[in-house]
């Protein structure tokens, strides 16, 4: 982890085609902090999500995550991790080829050793030299938890974090949630409220409309 | 000599990672070699069989290889973006690189696939277009490295481009015409002076032509690529 890290959004709106999505969004968090997105479906939650990731351009308002120390080796992209249903993966490859293209296109070195351990943890490990594209749906989304945390990203983020998963996998993503939540930032966009007393921070998109 | 820089090493690395990762999907799925070689032998055996035993002026025949070149190269290279659209693995390339280290990766790539593409063209173009006799092997061989160089550069940003598109199939080549007729024209004059039989110092402006080319196209595309790949 890189140390202290702080994301914070100040007065964020996007439209698409002049159509607004949402206006005069507002949130900060610190490590060790839980950020909830929620809204009703179309309130924009995947865009801000995007937005947070760095690959939707904000309309208006600024955008800042820094760490403390700075960590010069990593950009914005190197202190993100994202888990989504429109996440893919290079289906064409198997789970561990896929976490050694992750970080071979981040620029940083693979371990083959923390990929193993990776998807031990997500119970992928058996089948980590089969193709992706053989994987079922819920097989898929546990590989994406290892793709978003093999370069052990301070920030995570996770868009309908439950998606597809069976018992087995809600489990396994809980105590990956909580664990992040000891060493960094949890974004999580969800209609799921069942857990809402967790969170220490709230975006409702729904808000002021 | 003074080590590249950090940053730059990281950038150099996660450049060679998207070529890589684009090979060795190339190598495993086939997609764009199998629709370019299929392109280049039904071509050439239409121009074969439509030229008869009547044959053609030498200025035509190497018209006709060009054609051939841009229609396959055109037919192939929009691939390495519309996969990744198709596939729903923009957002993942989008996640993991620059949209500077994704577009010199697929430039490399399309540069790699673009020249094999070519060498295939050109070996078998000559070797059943009965009439097609190059006089100045020097002259060609550079006119096809550099040829490919230009092809690659251009077809990767109208790539970039046309992979948002709905009608992606129609206005590759469409689009790409304006674009690659600089291009096209100046290959086209230097395989005739090839032709001919011209010395080397005579097709020198077409070489300074073909350079500038690939020098504009790509420090433009390498400029204007993140507005197109961000949103």
């Amino acid at each position: 982890m890189s140390g202290r890290v702080h994301l914070a959004g100040e007065g964020l709106r996007k439209e698409y085609d002049r159509r607004p999505v949402f206006g005069n969004v507002s949130f900060s968090a610190s490590a060790g902090e839980t950020l909830l997105i929620t809204g009703r479906n179309g309130s924009g939650k995947t865009t801000l999500v995007k937005i947070i990731c760095g690959v939707l351009t904000p309309g208006g308002g600024t955008l800042s995550l820094t760490t403390n120390p700075h960590d010069p080796s990593r950009d914005r992209r190197g202190l993100i991790g994202l888990v989504s249903p429109y996440l893919q993966m290079f289906d064409e490859f198997s789970a561990v080829e896929n976490l050694a293209i992750a970080m071979g296109i981040r620029g940083l070195p693979f371990d083959p050793r923390a990929a193993d351990a990776l998807l031990e943890r997500v119970a992928i490990f058996p089948r980590r030299h089969d193709q992706v594209r053989t994987y079922s749906s819920g097989m898929k989304q546990r590989v994406k938890y290892a793709f978003a945390l093999i370069h052990t990203p301070p920030v995570l983020v996770l868009d309908e974090p439950m998606t597809n998963l069976d018992v087995e996998g809600i489990a396994i993503v809980r105590t990956i949630m909580a664990e992040q939540r000891r060493h960094g930032i949890l974004v999580v966009a969800t209609n799921d409220l069942s857990d809402i007393d967790t969170y220490e921070r709230r975006v409702d998109l729904d808000e002021g409309r | 000599m003074k080590a590249a820089s950090p940053p730059f090493r990281s950038f150099l690395r996660s450049a060679g990672s998207v070529f890589l990762k684009d090979w060795r999907s190339e190598l495993r799925t086939r997609y764009a070699v199998s629709a370019l070689l299929m392109f280049v032998v039904t071509t050439i055996a239409i121009i074969l069989f439509s030229l008869g035993s009547e044959g053609a002026s030498p200025d035509a025949l190497s018209g006709m290889l060009w054609v051939v070149v841009f229609f396959a190269a055109m037919s192939g290279l929009s691939r390495t973006f519309v996969m990744e659209e198709e596939r729903g693995t923009t957002l993942t390339l989008q996640l993991l690189a620059s949209p500077g280290a994704v577009f010199f990766g697929k430039l490399l790539f399309n540069l790699v696939l673009v020249t094999g593409l070519n060498a295939v063209t050109v070996l078998l173009y000559g070797a059943v277009i009965e009439g097609f006799v190059i006089r100045t092997m020097s002259i060609f061989v550079v006119t096809v490295i550099l040829g490919s160089m230009g092809f690659a550069a251009a077809a990767t940003v109208i790539a970039a481009i046309i992979a948002r598109a709905n009608t992606k199939g129609t206005l590759y080549p469409v689009l790409s015409f304006p674009i690659v007729l600089p291009l096209l024209l100046s290959v086209i004059e230097a395989t005739k002076k090839a032709s001919d039989g011209a010395f080397f110092a005579e097709a020198a402006g077409e070489f300074q032509l073909l350079i500038s080319y690939i020098v504009v196209v790509v420090v433009a595309s390498s400029m204007l690529f993140e507005f197109i790949w961000k949103d």
